[in-house]
């Protein structure tokens, strides 16, 4: 999880590119500072698995259509696909990559462990990112609420059932 | 995607400075809409400014009603309880779109100006109008179960997207804007325009004209929002309905009526709301005011079934928003706003 120390940096408000449209982007990840020479145009799921390699967060479609790609930006779920990584700059990014502490599984993995809650695992880090932005600290969701909540979050293989069991058990831990 | 150039923005004043003069230029807020489209060729603008970090974030009040600033996200305007107990259409209109993901980045400024999801107009190598001025319409003689069925013309049958910009029309609410010529405020009814021969223009915004806060006035009576998708949820509109109904103890003082789904901006209904004014409300009234709000609908070749879906779900809002009959979920959710199923009706597994 993200630690809001390192969150705070400098934004310039008046930034502008260059006529090669490169900027200088500065993304917090993980809590780590990352800075980067990126083109105007790099969406923030570009920036993660080509820039950086971090490629746990997914492509399926590039059109926010099927959640694939869901980050977290200051705390909130968010489509890495239809964000533009210099739109990231100041915000505190968490990918898959940062959800467990160590070696130690985030809750909500360890669940989707337990209730075999994959098949091909490819919509897997989306899921996660998706539930666990509101999973702690608020009351308990029924099962009709979580699936509203995460319809955003498509699985081609529909481990549905398992996705909605690991996610009912693990917001009771 | 094009390249562009990326310019952030320091107050609204400089942000209009920075689009106004170049005929390209665009702004960005969440850049769910823009962004999609920029990547499909659809919109290639020469520089973007981003007005994300302005201070247009505020829900504040306003004599009796509140001013919604442009920049709020569709997640926290539909949480707000002063919206969820006044104006529970706005929450469920904004809750009934798109998904969770998308509301947090979504802004209420940028919802009612995203573009049609017109699959033609989605793929530069068609024939569209909008897209291409003077190129054709391919919807017109194509697929259009999804298109119009008031206010099109030869030249667009395409429908405008947001579940918002519904309620927003219901309850005439009033958009506040800063441009070229300074500030002004556009009754929401006439925020959006039909196709006529012009299509490729959607609003009656001037280029680089920033909306700052929609405001919602007064209101003290009840209002609904109900819509039918093809899918439980994450599905745009197949038609939509927000209701506006203030009452003088058992009869109907003023009603406001609006349908998504059907037509190039939030369809009023002014023969319906007409006819349920000082009347007591009933099914057969209803169906009276359904029957006049599609007697001037003109179908395509495959939306006719759109009439009697839009009739029916005219009555069965009308119903609800009036007591007659119960909300199919709490108040201001999307649980209250989703028919024909919901996310959830499926079979809890253990
Ligand atoms: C898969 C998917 C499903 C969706 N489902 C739904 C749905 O069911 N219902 C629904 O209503 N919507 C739906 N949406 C659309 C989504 O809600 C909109 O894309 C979003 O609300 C647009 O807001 P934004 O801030 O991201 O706008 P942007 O993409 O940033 O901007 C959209 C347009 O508005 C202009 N703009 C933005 N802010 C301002 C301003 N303050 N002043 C002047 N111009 C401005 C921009 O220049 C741009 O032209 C869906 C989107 C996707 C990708
Ligand atoms: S890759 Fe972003 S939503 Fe599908
Ligand atoms: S596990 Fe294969 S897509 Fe979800």
């Amino acid at each position: 999880m993200m630690n809001p120390a390192n969150q705070t940096q400098f934004i310039d408000q008046g930034l502008a590119s260059d006529p090669t449209n490169r900027l200088p982007v500065t993304l917090t990840i993980n809590g780590q500072a990352y800075p980067l020479q990126l083109e105007s145009r790099v969406a923030l799921l570009d920036a993660l698995r080509e820039n950086l390699h971090l490629t746990g967060t997914k492509k399926g479609c590039d059109h926010g259509q099927c959640g694939g790609c869901t980050v977290h930006i200051d705390g909130q779920s968010a489509l890495a696909c239809l964000t533009l990584a210099v739109m990231s700059e100041g915000k505190a990014i968490t990918t898959i990559e940062g959800l467990a502490q160590g070696e130690t599984l985030h809750p909500l993995q360890a669940a989707f462990i337990r209730h075999d809650a994959l098949q091909c695992g490819y919509c897997t880090p989306g899921q996660l990112m998706a539930a666990s932005a509101w999973l702690s600290g608020q009351p308990p969701r029924t099962a009709a609420e979580i699936q509203e909540a995460m319809s955003g979050n498509l699985c081609r293989c529909a481990a549905y059932p398992n996705i909605l069991a690991a996610i009912l058990e693990a917001q009771g831990a | 995607m094009h390249p562009f150039q990326y310019q952030r923005a320091t107050s609204t004043a400089q942000a209009v400075a920075a689009v106004a003069p170049e005929p390209g230029a665009t702004f960005i807020a969440g850049g769910t809409s823009h962004l999609d489209l920029m990547k499909e060729d659809v919109h290639r603008p020469s520089r973007l400014v981003d007005i994300s970090l302005l201070p247009l974030k505020q829900i504040t009040a306003l004599a009796g009603g509140l001013r919604l600033g442009a920049g709020v996200s569709n997640t926290a305007a539909a949480a707000h309880p002063e919206i969820q107990r006044r104006y529970p259409v706005v929450s469920e209109a904004l809750l009934t779109g798109a998904s969770t993901q998308i509301r947090n980045a979504a802004t209420l400024g940028g919802n009612p100006l995203q573009r049609t999801r017109c699959p033609y107009f989605r793929d530069p190598a068609q024939p569209c109008n909008k897209r291409a001025p003077g190129s054709g319409c391919a919807a017109l003689g194509g697929i259009n179960r999804g298109h119009a069925l008031f206010g099109a013309s030869d030249a667009c049958v395409a429908i405008h997207p947001s579940d918002l910009a519904v309620a927003l029309a219901a309850l005439d609410a009033v958009v506040q804007t800063t441009g070229p010529r300074g500030p002004r405020a556009i009754p929401f009814p006439e925020l959006h325009r039909l196709p006529g021969a012009t299509p490729q223009v959607d609003t009656t915004l001037a280029h680089g004209e920033l909306i700052t806060a929609i405001d919602l006035p007064a209101f003290a009576g009840r209002s609904h929002y109900l819509k039918v998708r093809d899918r439980a949820s994450y599905a745009f509109a197949l038609v939509s309905c927000a209701v506006a109904l203030e009452m003088d103890g058992e009869h109907v003082r003023r009603a406001r009526l609006a349908l998504g789904g059907v037509a190039h901006k939030p369809w009023r209904l002014p023969a319906a709301e007409a006819l349920l004014v000082g009347e007591k409300p009933s099914e057969k009234l209803f169906r009276a005011a359904a029957d006049a709000a599609f007697a001037d609908a003109r179908p395509l070749e495959h939306n006719a079934y759109k009439i009697p879906l839009g009739r029916n779900l005219l009555v069965q809002a009308l119903l609800e928003t009036s007591g007659l009959q119960a909300l199919a979920g709490p108040a201001g959710t999307a649980f209250a706003a989703s028919v024909g199923g919901l996310a959830g009706t499926f079979p809890a597994p253990y």
